[in-house]
């Protein structure tokens, strides 16, 4: 089976002094977390949406999804943990207690916070999932990445083969849960990015293009960006 | 909900557009599967329009041929995963005598509203026509310019004489094979002349009772009824010859889109006493009809699939430009995109 996560568990400490989590802030004319989630409840081939929210905002998120007319019998809103790998984890465990997990199952993780992804990004990674155990999706580096300490830089790696991580990532269930119990207490706390798990524990992870429209909104700056690339209406007169 | 809509911005350059769109208890969205080119997209494509033209349309998402499957469906009517005709004429009202495809105050995409090139297209209900199994998608993706020709000889049929001899086909192109081949299947009696200018693709007319070069038609060959499907510059000695050879009372349906005024023989208009009419575009009646007759006419549904030259798929705007310089090189046949953007 094929389950959509929208990962929603984090209360955006980089969106400055805000009465919502940055997830909730209205982009265009709804939440961005209902964008985010409308672009998964489009495609047939998940069995369930897991959105993944903190617990204390469960309630809100069932609410402004009812009012924004976003039903569809897949969605499940459950709580997130503190880290990304909790909240992916706790996303595994419902699925676990509620369908159990066979190998073939496969999840595509999205920050909720990334509402321009498309549907070819989506389609993209499931296809992708049938060849390696995690994809990333990846942009090119169009900057020069620099290796350093903040005083000094110790390397400068090629740009040509450097590129920028987006989401969705997306794993198959049983191989992340083997990689993931290899991680000693410490790794789990500071490994950020779920794809490195994989690569830690031995597994091949594809790669598919992402795009540059597909940003991650986490300042007032990005909203601001976000918003502007936002049209109404199709009548070009 | 938000879509990533692909609009040409200037000639020979597309750019993405994230639109939030509207959604209400008649929406139907989308997934464009399967798309086709008309003449129309490749002149804002090439910039052959006028420039005024261009200021004024531009920028707009172009085709307006071509099918879908069903994601999700507000109106009740469909389910998700069928196959579906994109309507493109849009009306705005309706009217007791003007059709829904004449009226000036109705929509139309790639022509100021747009076009397929979207992520999903999020449609009403009405402007939905399914698409029956047998009727393979490369053909169902073309099925507007077959709906513009099929009513055409509707109309056609409503104001000619009882004459049905012989049907003449001014053109060579896909519209002339188009209308052709529907001709076939609609009068399996009567004899089909085709008049081109090239004979290589007159031989592409193989269950055409006759094919003449334009300029080896005899001086005394008569026909019952004309369709023009040539078009531009070419209009113009098309609807001459066609007035030359068509039989007093006979009726002309002109097709062939031209940017410049055609001048036509009145005089022998008026001393033929000949009927004329026109049409470019096609209602959603016209559509379902076009979709019974391509899965009831087996061998017409074939020849409609051996007009299918090229066949491109798309997973990126460079691929975008490729089909188009394709398809512009191209000089026979429909060009085809499996659409995955």
């Amino acid at each position: 089976m094929i389950y959509a996560h929208i990962m929603a568990g984090g209360i955006g400490k980089r969106m400055g002094n805000i009465p919502l989590p940055k997830q909730y802030l209205t982009l265009g004319n709804k939440p961005i977390i209902v964008h985010t989630v409308e672009k998964f409840v489009l495609n047939s081939d998940f069995n369930l949406i897991i959105v993944s929210t903190p617990e204390n905002w469960i309630n809100y998120t069932i609410e402004i999804f009812e009012k924004n007319n976003l039903t569809d019998e897949r969605i499940r809103i459950i709580a997130g943990g503190d880290e990304r790998n909790d909240t992916l984890s706790k996303a595994i465990q419902y699925i676990s207690d509620t369908n159990g997990i066979f190998d073939d199952d496969v999840i595509v993780a999205h920050d909720a916070v990334r509402p321009f992804l498309t549907k070819k990004i989506i389609d993209d990674n499931i296809k992708a999932s049938k060849n390696f155990s995690a994809i990333d999706t990846v942009i090119p580096a169009y900057d020069t990445i620099v290796k350093g300490d903040g005083n000094e830089v110790h390397e400068i790696p090629v740009r040509d083969i450097m590129y920028q991580g987006q989401t969705p990532q997306t794993f198959n269930i049983k191989k992340f849960q083997e990689c993931f119990k290899k991680l000693s207490d410490s790794e789990r706390l500071t490994l950020s990015d779920s794809c490195k798990i994989m690569l830690l524990g031995g597994e091949r992870v594809g790669m598919v293009e992402g795009d540059s429209s597909n940003i991650k909104i986490t300042t007032p700056y990005d909203l601001k960006i976000a918003n502007s690339i936002i049209e109404y209406g199709h009548t070009a007169q | 909900m938000l879509n990533k809509i692909y609009r040409l911005v200037a000639p020979r350059q597309f750019e993405p557009f994230i639109i939030e769109e509207k959604i209400c208890e008649d929406t139907v969205i989308v997934r464009p599967t399967f798309l086709s080119i008309c003449h129309a997209d490749q002149r804002y494509y090439t910039g052959s329009r006028d420039k005024a033209v261009l200021r004024k349309k531009l920028p707009m998402a172009l085709i307006h041929e071509g099918i879908g499957e069903v994601v999700k469906d507000y109106s009740g009517q469909f389910s998700s995963g069928e196959r579906v005709i994109i309507v493109p004429n849009t009306p705005m009202e309706s009217d007791k005598i003007i059709a829904e495809n004449y009226l000036s105050s109705s929509l139309f995409r790639s022509s100021g509203y747009d076009g397929l090139m979207q992520e999903y297209v999020f449609a009403r209900s009405d402007r939905l026509v399914r698409v029956l199994d047998n009727v393979p998608s490369n053909v169902a993706a073309y099925t507007e310019l077959i709906s513009v020709s099929f009513h055409s000889i509707k109309r056609l049929k409503r104001v000619m004489n009882s004459d049905q001899e012989i049907f003449g086909i001014w053109g060579d192109g896909n519209l002339g094979y188009i209308t052709a081949n529907l001709l076939k299947g609609l009068f399996p009696h009567s004899k089909l002349y085709v008049f081109g200018k090239n004979e290589d693709k007159l031989n592409f007319f193989s269950f055409a009772d006759k094919v003449f070069t334009i300029d080896e038609i005899p001086d005394d060959l008569m026909i019952s009824q004309a369709f023009e499907c040539v078009g531009g510059s070419g209009s113009y000695f098309a609807i001459q010859q066609i007035i030359k050879h068509i039989k007093p009372q006979g009726s002309i349906a002109i097709m062939g889109v031209s940017e410049n005024p055609v001048e036509i023989n009145t005089r022998m208009v008026l001393e033929k006493g000949l009927t004329i009419s026109g049409t470019s575009r096609s209602s959603a009646l016209d559509f379902q009809e076009t979709i019974d007759f391509l899965s009831t006419h087996s061998i017409e549904r074939k020849r409609f699939e051996n007009l299918v030259g090229i066949e491109s798929k798309i997973n990126n705007i460079n691929d975008l430009h490729d089909f188009f310089e394709a398809e512009f090189a191209n000089t026979w046949g429909k060009a085809i995109m499996e659409w995955n953007l």
